[in-house]
């Protein structure tokens, strides 16, 4: 018998190859398992720290979502609906920045200065203007602001490529403290501004936040238009792919930039409007509540589009909602809804994987015989 | 000695920062931009929490039981610990894989602290505390213990010697890490990690390996600052959401030290100062107090325009900050 040579050549076990295009059915498959798994894992996190049952469990996150649906009370659904809106217009704000591959960090300030916007023109118009102008005062004004707040690190990035990620964050800081400022002045150092009833929303049929609901629901449909169907949505993804490519065809990218961040921020601003005129009605340092990050996440999760943006919104609302109740009803800090959505938000992030790549072994080749 | 004191109060507020800005430098260095490090301070500091009053109570919660090298080396190994978990959560998903470095971080952050504040309250619920925070005064006296000779020199003793150790630790690691970077051949080879993976794995190094490793370094230092905050910083003194945005603050001190460990020791103190001036400048009232809490950032805003304007090549980030490295793509 021929003495083996032996292989010096290490193989490994597996190499990962790049899939060049799954069937959608089949990515969604992935995306719908990964999802029941993660809400079969928040089960169990939940029962093995509380200490109830599966269903239970399941049906406290249900009544903490949707409340006393069956038995007629829809509050806790528009309740529901009003987060949803709210996370999912900021979502939608930075949707077309994102798809520009600029990566607006800044929601959350740009939410606040439009919020700043609303509650100054409430205050200070809300008993000179009639209720019909003052509305058209606080829309402009806090689009405008809101605006203004997202152009600024755009302006800089298309003249100097500034780094766009920090100088966002760093703005929303800045947005926190003018905001912190404001709140003492006007609260008389009691840190608290008491609700304004000048320029709220109008309640439709007993709900408070129907106006809300149905701006977003619009803005969604605007959104997935302006980005699937009009010439300068086509430019923002020809930025986003290759900005090379988009000079060459005649793109001027300096101005996309600026404009989508234009668009970026008044859509931002118009949710801190929402959230002062139509919700809170009055303002704190903690309006947005860190929602400018998670719709980061919700923009990337669903794909720069706006539909299915509305189901992960949907879906991570729930979780938030639906866990806080389970740590309320067992006294656990509500904090452990946060570490629910980061679970379930990490294992969607980790299962692109299988959607974009694929595992090949190593093939057990049978060694010829000398 | 105003000013003294002044001076000192800057250090304590920086060396959290300087903690994790060092991290995240090495970190970036093989081209991740860590986004959770924000996240892994707030478990860093929560580790080492529970790790402290897990101690305190086996002691019996009294301190003459209590051995000061254990007191001092178990928080510090929990808090090693929990940061290493969370860089390899990232780790994981972005060098393996290859998810979103931007969203990852930004999942983890929330996650981080969420796992930070949720274990704070629950041990806050488990001591029956009134107040909604918790002490480890002990720990904490272990931890800012000061050199003996500090006091008999004045305030050349004030200025130099009377910090915790934890502050001479930070300094020493980020001198430590600019000569790695600088003059190692294994810090050669992970900043051509950084600049171009590809180039660095035709030169035959093992890219997976220095990104996990350097993620999984970074996010230990990064750790630490959080525990220092909790420990020196607070006296001991737990309460949720207290760390604040100091890890975003500490990203932004990459920036602002143009990914040098080293200058991030003098960007530090001086965002410590800044921090800091609202309380020293006399005649504030608070409104325009909230007005100076904005310098850091502004000044970190301009920095990052003059840098982004000047384009010296020295001072760019790292070549492939922000992409994964994927062999078989071209």
């Amino acid at each position: 018998m021929a003495e083996k040579i032996k292989n010096t050549h290490h193989e490994p076990l597996f190499h990962i190859v790049k899939r060049d295009d799954m069937p959608q059915w089949q990515a969604w498959l992935i995306r719908i398992v990964t999802i029941l798994v993660g809400f079969l894992l928040v089960g169990f996190l939940s029962m093995a720290i509380t200490e109830k049952s599966l269903g239970d469990t399941y049906e406290i996150m249900f009544s903490g979502v949707f409340g006393r649906l069956f038995q007629g009370s829809t509050t806790m659904l528009w309740k529901y609906l009003q987060e949803i809106a709210i996370l999912l217009c900021l979502a939608l704000a930075l949707t077309p920045a994102f798809k520009m591959k600029f990566w607006n960090c800044g929601a959350e300030g740009q939410a606040l200065m439009g919020g700043l916007a609303s509650i100054f023109c409430m205050i200070e118009f809300g008993e000179k203007l009639p209720y019909s102008t003052l509305i058209v005062v606080i829309a402009v004004t806090s689009i405008l602001t809101g605006a203004i707040w997202g152009v600024i690190p755009a302006i800089f990035k298309a003249l100097f490529n500034t780094n766009e990620t920090l100088f966002t964050l760093m703005m929303n800081y800045i947005a926190t403290q003018i905001i912190a400022y404001y709140v003492y002045i006007e609260g008389g150092g009691s840190n608290v501004i008491n609700p304004v009833s000048y320029g709220n929303f109008p309640s439709v049929g007993n709900n408070d936040y129907f106006v809300n609901i149905v701006t977003v629901a619009v803005i969604t449909v605007l959104m997935y238009i302006y980005l699937k169907y009009s010439k300068q949505g086509y430019e923002i993804s020809v930025v986003g792919e290759s900005q090379n490519t988009a000079r060459y065809v005649g793109i001027n990218v300096k101005k996309v930039i600026i404009r989508t961040m234009l668009i970026s921020g008044a859509l931002c601003g118009v949710t801190g409007m929402l959230l002062v005129a139509g919700k809170d009605h009055s303002i704190n340092t903690n309006l947005v509540g860190g929602q400018g990050f998670t719709a980061i996440l919700m923009s990337w999760l669903g794909q720069f589009n706006p539909f299915i943006m509305v189901v992960m919104t949907a879906i991570v609302v729930f979780l938030r909602l639906g866990v806080a109740k389970v740590a309320d009803t067992s006294f656990l800090n509500s904090s452990f809804s946060e570490i629910i959505v980061g679970i379930v938000i990490l294992m969607l992030v980790g299962c692109e994987f299988f959607i974009h790549y694929s595992i090949k072994f190593r093939h057990n080749k049978k060694e010829v015989k000398a | 000695m105003i000013i003294i004191q002044f001076i000192c109060r800057a250090i304590l507020l920086g060396v959290p920062l300087l903690y994790g800005s060092t991290g995240e430098i090495i970190t970036e260095k093989s081209g991740h931009l860590n986004l959770g490090i924000p996240g892994v301070m707030y478990v860093g500091a929560i580790s080492g929490v529970v790790g402290s009053f897990l101690y305190e109570n086996s002691c019996g919660n009294n301190i003459e039981n209590m051995n000061a090298f254990l007191a001092v080396i178990i928080p510090l190994l929990c808090s090693v610990a929990g940061a290493v978990i969370m860089g390899l959560i990232y780790s994981f998903l972005t060098v393996t894989l290859h998810a979103n470095q931007n969203v990852t971080g930004l999942a983890l952050t929330t996650l981080g602290i969420g796992l930070g504040n949720f274990l704070g309250a629950s041990l806050i619920n488990i001591t029956n505390s009134e107040l909604p925070s918790i002490a480890l005064t002990k720990t904490s006296s272990f931890f800012s213990a000061k050199l003996p000779f500090a006091d008999d020199l004045g305030w050349f003793g004030e200025l130099f010697f009377s910090h915790d150790f934890m502050t001479y630790l930070a300094i020493a690691i980020a001198l430590v890490v600019s000569v790695f970077l600088n003059r190692t051949r294994t810090g050669l080879n992970l900043r051509s990690v950084g600049e171009n993976p590809a180039t660095a794995d035709a030169a035959g190094i093992n890219v997976t390996r220095y990104r996990y490793v350097a993620t999984c370094v970074g996010s230990a230092i990064a750790g630490l600052g959080g525990l220092q905050y909790v420990m020196a910083y607070a006296s001991g003194v737990w309460s949720n959401n207290a760390f604040g945005d100091r890890g975003w603050m500490a990203i932004a001190l990459v920036i602002f030290a143009l990914w040098k460990p080293s200058a991030a020791i003098v960007g530090s103190f001086l965002f410590g100062a800044l921090c800091n001036a609202n309380n020293y400048i006399q005649g504030l009232g608070t409104e325009t107090q909230e007005l100076f809490k904005m310098l850091p950032y502004v000044v970190t805003i301009i920095v990052l325009i003059i840098t982004s304007m000047r384009k010296k090549r020295e001072h760019q980030p790292p070549g492939s900050l922000g992409l994964n490295y994927f062999r078989e793509e071209r």
